[in-house]
């Protein structure tokens, strides 16, 4: 018995959706991040089904997840560097009270 | 062949002198030496050109038939074209053997006159070598040149000449207001001259009309032109003459003023004021007899008058008025007590024999005593300028004496120069050629008979030369003779050699010249070579012993007489001239006191012609300013403020008002301008800038609250919202 399609994109869906929580509702930058990761891996999940289901004789869908991987690697590697710099200038990884550009 | 050589270089003998005028005067001011030897080396060329162009001359046969002239092309006006050149003629050869001569012998007297190297070394010496080289190229110049209009050119450099040179001490004033300063002398000469030069140019004016050139061999010797001008009547104005006579007497008018022949010959006494070697060169020697020779030149337009109608009245003129001259100065020159003042009158007097030997007929005469007179007088006015030198610049005789054995060389040239002026028998110069002048006379008085004017000459001037030897004896004794009168005299010393050797050299001419011209009857020699070689065309005047003896006479006289009075028993200290002495005795005093004061021409010509100059100047002014003119002109004036009055007015009440309109209206409507700017423009200007202010504060500023979660809403809202517009549609 085979998995369908859709139960993969609902899973993404589903992660998506918690990612999407965690980035809006989290005051933690830490979290904010976590969260944004859960939606690149969502994401990730997208493009690996489709390319299983729907063209598996290309490598299209893994090397896209791959460059995925790599770029959210960098991203976090620099996120996590900001947020470090901004707890050492003010104290604090609390978003909403980072609020520079407004002051 | 040498003969060609010096014609064809004769061009040159003006062009030295003229040269050394030009770079004295630009180039060697400030050496003297330098500049009096420029000076003396270009008339020393001058004079050997000048030599070597007279011996030419003399070796060339029937010269005064066929005259040499050589031209080139100068200038052009109109169809005619003005030639400049020489001429070479006898009249020219002789004026030449004397010209170059006597400058050199000036010019190198002036280094000792002018004090080289002394202490007395005159502050402007350069410029006085500058000054008689341009006077050599102007006499120079009027001896060789080819036309009349050249000689009229070299006449005026002669002119101007003159009149720098007597003022050449400008700065001399004298305690006396009366007494003439040297610049007022300058310009009282240049002013008198002018007179004659008016007359000069009048008779050029006058040829050139009748002839249509104006060169010698169209004019005057051109024997056709000559009788031409000798039959057509002349102007109006000149009464019943013929165009030859009126022309001719134009001419004279020239050499009077130049040769100071009465009425003109005011100025020449006061021309000495000038240096010595000035008066010796211009005013003795060269340009006084530069008259003479004018009228010698025109002697062709005398003559032919006489050949055709054996009676000319221009000569009568010339003789009457050189006569007269000739007795009136020697007059005068009796009473004068300046050493120069003598000699001035004396060649007054002098030039006056010349002009009365032409006036009647004498030519040949008269070339003669005018080259003998030349070297003589020269030598006389350098004398006289030594003696000058030697007593500390004392001019006056009164206070000389006894000079002869403190200036033994001056005394001896001195001497041998008044023998030939009063015409010691047979040894002097002037012996012979005054002898001839009084033979001639002699002649045509005996054709006339003694009711004629040749009488009147002949009378007037047998008187001058018994006066001339009187005059010369007293200025020699008063000079040499007796004991010093002043202290100048007593400390009276020789002059330098570059003064005295020119005096030998004269002193030489001024008796051996007259050898030249001693009559074939006495010389036995059969041939008078001055009348052979100047004017062999006129019949020579036959040896007269009368005359002879009675002109020796004279002279003799003359000379003892003047001896007798001044010389036997020398004046001492404060005496009276005894001259003075007797005529007050016989109550003539007023008459000598006339001669001492020249016969108050001097005070007749300021009462007259200056006064009357001044007088008519006033009559102008008073014309100019008070009477006509300037009141026409104020009546203008008046008129004109009037009419410019009324525009005024108008201008300003109605241009005026009209401007102001226009200005008005531009400021009404410049601020009407104003209005609509500040209010329409700046309104929605400002009303933009608040709507966009309104809009900032109001809108945009809000939704910018700096919080990550609010974007990141807004962002996840718009893509809900872009999604679902894209699924509707």
């Amino acid at each position: 018995m085979t998995i369908p399609l859709n139960w993969f994109l609902v899973l993404a869906a589903g992660l998506f959706c918690i990612g999407l929580f965690g980035v809006l509702s989290r005051r933690n930058a830490i979290g904010i991040l976590m969260g944004i990761e859960l939606m690149l891996n969502a994401v990730n999940i997208n493009l690996v089904a489709f390319w299983r289901y729907l063209d598996p004789a290309n490598l299209t869908g893994q090397v896209f997840a791959i460059f995925v991987f790599a770029v959210a690697a960098a991203e976090v590697a620099v996120g996590l560097a900001l947020v470090i710099a901004i707890y050492r200038n003010r104290d604090t990884v609390v978003v909403e009270e980072i609020d520079l550009l407004k002051q | 062949m040498i003969q060609e050589f010096f014609f064809n270089i004769t061009w040159l003998i003006p062009v030295f002198p003229f040269l050394a005028f030009v770079i004295i005067l630009i180039f060697t001011q400030d050496n003297p030496k330098l500049s009096h030897s420029l000076s003396i080396g270009a008339i020393a060329l001058s004079w050997l050109i000048g030599w070597g162009v007279v011996f030419s001359a003399i070796a060339t046969p029937h010269l005064g038939e066929h005259p040499i002239s050589k031209t080139v092309g100068w200038f052009e006006t109109g169809a005619m074209t003005f030639n400049i050149g020489y001429w070479i003629d006898p009249l020219m050869a002789v004026a030449l053997f004397m010209v170059p001569f006597v400058c050199l012998m000036i010019f190198i007297y002036s280094v000792g006159y002018m004090g080289y190297g002394t202490e007395e070394q005159d502050p402007n010496y350069s410029r006085f070598f500058a000054y008689i080289a341009l006077f050599a190229t102007g006499m120079l110049g009027l001896v060789i040149s080819e036309n009349l209009l050249t000689l009229f050119m070299s006449w005026e450099i002669m002119g101007l000449c003159s009149y720098l040179l007597i003022g050449f001490w400008f700065q001399k004033n004298y305690p006396d207001p009366n007494q003439i300063t040297p610049r007022q002398a300058g310009l009282k000469a240049f002013l008198v001259t002018k007179v004659g030069d008016l007359f000069l140019m009048l008779g050029i004016i006058y040829l050139y009309s009748q002839a249509g050139s104006l060169s010698y061999a169209d004019t005057l010797f051109n024997q056709e032109f000559l009788v031409r001008l000798a039959e057509t009547p002349a102007l109006p104005i000149f009464g019943g003459w013929s165009a030859a006579s009126a022309i001719a007497a134009l001419f004279f008018g020239g050499a009077v003023g130049k040769s100071a022949q009465f009425p003109l010959h005011v100025w020449l006494p006061d021309a000495m004021e000038g240096p010595t070697p000035v008066s010796a060169l211009i005013h003795a020697a060269t340009m006084v007899s530069a008259g003479v020779f004018l009228v010698a030149r025109i002697f062709p337009l005398l003559n032919v008058v006489v050949e055709l109608e054996h009676h000319n009245p221009t000569m009568g003129l010339i003789a009457f008025i050189g006569a007269f001259t000739a007795i009136f100065s020697s007059i005068i020159a009796v009473a004068q007590d300046d050493i120069k003042g003598v000699l001035a009158f004396s060649t007054v007097s002098q030039l006056g024999y010349m002009i009365a030997a032409l006036g009647i007929g004498a030519y040949v005469a008269a070339t003669f005593h005018l080259i003998t007179h030349a070297f003589f007088k020269a030598l006389l006015f350098m004398g006289s300028g030594s003696v000058i030198i030697g007593c500390h610049h004392e001019q006056d005789m009164m206070e000389m004496g006894g000079l002869r054995k403190k200036m033994p060389k001056t005394f001896w040239t001195f001497l041998a120069g008044g023998l030939a002026l009063s015409g010691f028998p047979l040894i002097t110069a002037g012996f012979w050629s005054k002898d001839e002048i009084l033979a001639h006379a002699w002649e045509e008085f005996m054709h006339y008979g003694t009711a004629s004017w040749p009488f009147f000459v002949w009378l007037l001037l047998t008187i001058a030369a018994f006066l001339t030897a009187f005059y010369t004896a007293r200025q020699i004794s008063l000079t040499f003779l007796g004991k010093p009168r002043g202290h100048h005299a007593e400390h009276a010393h020789e002059t330098p050699n570059t003064m005295t050797i020119p005096l030998i050299l004269l002193a030489f001419f001024a008796v051996t010249l007259g050898w030249l011209g001693i009559p074939e009857e006495i010389s036995g020699y059969g041939n008078n070579f001055w009348h052979h070689f100047v004017g062999h065309e006129f019949p020579s005047t036959p040896l007269s012993l009368p005359v002879m003896l009675l002109s020796s006479g004279l002279a003799l006289g003359g000379l003892g007489l003047g001896w007798l009075v001044y010389g036997r028993k020398p004046l001492v200290q404060g005496q009276m001239d005894p001259l003075e002495k007797s005529m007050k005795s016989i109550r003539l005093g007023w008459l000598y006191k006339a001669m001492e004061n020249r016969f108050y021409f001097d005070e007749l010509y300021r009462a007259t012609f200056i006064n009357g100059a001044v007088k008519l100047a006033d009559v102008f002014y008073n014309f100019d300013y008070h009477w006509v003119v300037d009141p026409i002109v104020n009546l203008v004036a008046r008129i004109a403020r009037g009419i410019s009055d009324f525009f005024s007015k108008f201008d300003e009440k109605i241009i005026d008002g009209l401007v102001n309109l226009t200005g008005l209206s531009g400021v009404k409507l410049s601020d009407l301008g104003g209005i609509t700017d500040l209010k329409v423009v700046d309104g929605i200007v400002n009303g933009i800038a608040d709507l966009t202010a309104w809009i900032g504060d109001n809108v945009l500023r809000p939704i910018q609250t700096g919080k990550l979660q609010n974007y990141l809403l807004i962002l996840l809202i718009s893509m809900l919202a872009i999604i679902g517009i894209y699924l509707v549609y």
